[in-house]
């Protein structure tokens, strides 16, 4: 093993992560405010890469239109979700939510199924970004770079809204105390339905970033949530910087399990996550509740 | 046109009715489509293999005015041996269903001939990769017909190693399938002079392969050999053009079909090697069928579907032929009988159960050569049957007689 190839990888690791990092900071938003486990996060980032693909095939719009406009369309459905269903569910147990979540992402995953076949499509790199250089270490195309550079801005600036604005302090106030926060005077409800939708705007941001490097098919966020879902957990279920952080963490050390064992790439997550909840039951960046 | 053909079957059947002979139980000969109708092969075997198997019983009918009725029974096994078992089981034993066909799947398939050879029913496997079919767990009420692993590696593999792509790379899914294929691949690559520089296993099913690409591109090999199949084959093939690695060494897609070359477009898959058993633009016959297939499906036929046309069609007629549907004698017929069609010319059914036909060396089209809508192959070889398959001298199946 030489530097070079240790090196590379990380570089991918680190691509991968975050993806990890914006799939997972949209659930830690949701759960934070909603108490939802929202399982139809993957089938929301598969519906996102989507409407990138029919944005481009029926009304020739393209990348950098469907990166503005899948998260709205999403969005979008993302409000009727909440407004719909999710809304009756809150006071129930997590179990509920989980279970209703389930469900809609393995309707949306057989209505795309049907409506496009299994195999999908393949979605153009933009050609602004085609190509790329070569770094020395590996060629790095553009794309990949891009990657990087969108998704952790995505999610510095959910972290920045959060934390350190005024609409992040009403949202917090929410999560923690949502009838006195509402005695104040600021509509819970409306802050909530906004949150879910947010969270799954990310999902297809997202999306859209794959849609270029991942076939386009109606598995590909079953594919990942699970794994995605053992980074939150890793993380701490509701913690913002934790998500963040956790999710580029875990796909440098995925990156590395692919060069030293590849065999054990999609399981070295798993193994993390079960020491961590021996150890920090409430996850890295969780609070002890 | 489907109630057409219904009424003309129920019309000939009560014509006939008092001449029926009581060869074929209950008069009526039931086959059964067992396939994944619903998951990662449901493109290339799936509702396909269901319409042509109705194509199938329809042109059937309507040529040869069989005495007796056929039926069509169709199950979705969602690539899980337990349930293909449990239906196969059903069938024979329940429904008086006469043959389980298609079953994709290499697990599907073994288990489902295992459950055929015991209930004394024919297994018609058409959807299959994995060479084991006809060797370790051959029995004789097998028959396996499109394709197998050995077929697409000896076709991709040979023709590429003899155009200069002597040092390989294999990037595997880490399960029998993948093994196999790498191990028939191989086997081939050091047999005609080649080396295999490395190999990396992947675990199923992936989403991000460019970490395997990028050890790929670092051992310097000359052929990138693809032991994957799917959705990640596909997506193998799509970083591998990210990363321009297309561009200075040869990817050997070891079991694509024409159905993912579709989902990915020319432009990522231009001038890769394939070996298919069919493809639809080989000759006026084939466009002829290919065609009706496309106006039912809207899609073209991959290998599966017109392996499952070819065999369904062969086993009709040789049902009529010994007018009995008893396995012994129907397999009897079919062995005896060379399969001429649009799909085979001059198939043969070993002992092994191995139908023995011509394959095909493919070469995907850049986009600027493709005329039409799924005009995607030049043709580079037509390899023979008794080359492109496992020699039966190489056999690990206990009924070939070994001199």
């Amino acid at each position: 093993m030489n530097t070079q190839s240790l090196l590379s990888q990380l570089l991918l690791g680190l691509i991968n992560g975050s993806f990890y990092a914006i799939l997972s900071l949209g659930l830690a938003v949701i759960f934070g405010l909603l108490n939802i486990i929202n399982f139809a996060h993957g089938a929301l980032y598969m519906v996102g890469a989507f409407c990138a693909l029919l944005a481009m095939q029926w009304f020739g719009i393209g990348y950098w239109g469907a990166l503005v406009l899948a998260p709205l369309v999403v969005g979008a459905i993302g409000v009727l979700i909440e407004r719909l269903i999710l809304r009756h569910l809150h006071q129930l147990d997590h179990l509920y939510g989980l279970l209703v979540t389930l469900g809609l992402a393995l309707m949306a995953e057989g209505f795309f199924r049907w409506a496009f076949g299994i195999s999908g499509a393949s979605y153009p790199i933009p050609e602004a970004l085609q190509g790329g250089v070569d770094i020395g270490i590996m060629f790095l195309p553009l794309y990949r770079a891009w990657v990087v550079v969108a998704s952790l801005a995505a999610c510095f600036a959910t972290w920045y809204v959060i934390e350190r604005t005024p609409l992040g302090a009403r949202l917090r106030a929410a999560t923690e105390r949502p009838q006195l926060t509402q005695a104040l005077g600021i509509n819970v409800p409306v802050m909530v339905t906004a949150t879910y939708a947010v969270g799954v705007a990310l999902a297809a941001y997202a999306g859209v970033l794959a849609a270029p490097i991942m076939q386009v098919n109606p598995v590909m966020g079953s594919n990942l949530i699970i794994v995605v879902f053992a980074v939150v957990v890793i993380g701490g279920m509701g913690s913002i910087l934790g998500s963040i952080v956790t999710g580029v963490g875990l796909g440098l050390l995925e990156g590395l399990t692919k060069l030293v064992y590849p065999e054990a790439s999609s399981i070295v997550i798993f193994v993390i996550m079960v020491l961590v909840l021996l150890v920090r039951p409430a996850g890295l960046f969780g609070k002890i509740a | 046109m489907r109630f057409k053909v219904l009424a003309l079957c129920a019309a000939i059947s009560t014509l006939f009715s008092t001449a029926a002979q009581a060869q074929i139980s209950d008069n009526t000969v039931r086959i059964g489509v067992l396939t994944d109708l619903s998951g990662m092969y449901s493109d290339l075997s799936g509702p396909g293999s269901v319409i042509a198997t109705q194509m199938a019983i329809d042109d059937f009918i309507a040529s040869e005015k069989p005495k007796f009725k056929v039926q069509m029974v169709t199950a979705d096994h969602q690539n899980k041996a337990d349930i293909a078992s449990n239906k196969a089981r059903e069938w024979f034993e329940r429904d008086g269903v006469d043959i389980a066909s298609e079953l994709v799947t290499t697990s599907v398939g073994l288990a489902v001939q295992k459950i055929a050879k015991e209930k004394n029913k024919i297994a018609l496997n058409t959807g299959t990769a994995s060479t084991r079919v006809t060797n370790e767990d051959c029995n004789d009420v097998t028959i396996h017909w499109t394709y197998d692993t050995y077929a697409l590696a000896s076709g991709t593999a040979r023709a590429m190693v003899k155009q200069g792509g002597k040092s390989w790379f294999f990037i595997t899914a880490d399960y029998a399938f993948g093994h196999s294929l790498e191990q028939d691949s191989s086997d081939i690559v050091k047999a005609n002079g080649g080396t295999v520089l490395g190999t990396v296993r992947h675990p199923f099913p992936g989403s991000d392969f460019s970490s395997y690409l990028l050890r790929a591109q670092s051992s310097g090999a000359q052929v990138i050999g693809l032991a994957n199949a799917g959705g990640d084959m596909i997506n193998t093939i799509k970083q591998a053009a990210e990363f321009g690695i297309s561009q200075k060494q040869s990817l050997a897609g070891l079991l694509v079909f024409i159905s993912d070359v579709h989902s990915l477009g020319l432009a990522q898959t231009q001038n890769m090697f394939l070996t298919e058993g069919f493809y639809w633009d080989l000759n006026a016959e084939t466009r002829a069928w290919s065609k009706r297939f496309f106006e039912n499906h809207k899609r073209m036929p991959t290998m599966i579907h017109a392996g499952q046309y070819s065999a369904i069609t062969h086993y009709l007629k040789a049902v009529k032929a010994v007018n009995s549907d008893d396995t012994q004698k129907v397999m009897a017929q079919m062995r005896k009988t060379p399969v001429n069609d649009f799909f085979a010319k001059n198939g043969q059914i070993r002992e092994d159960g191995r139908m023995v036909h011509d394959m095909y060396l493919l070469q995907v089209k850049k986009p600027s050569e493709s005329k039409a809508p799924w005009d995607y192959y030049h043709v580079r070889a037509t390899i023979p049957g008794a080359e492109a398959f496992q020699p039966l001298s190489k056999s690990r199946c206990p009924l070939v007689k070994k001199s």
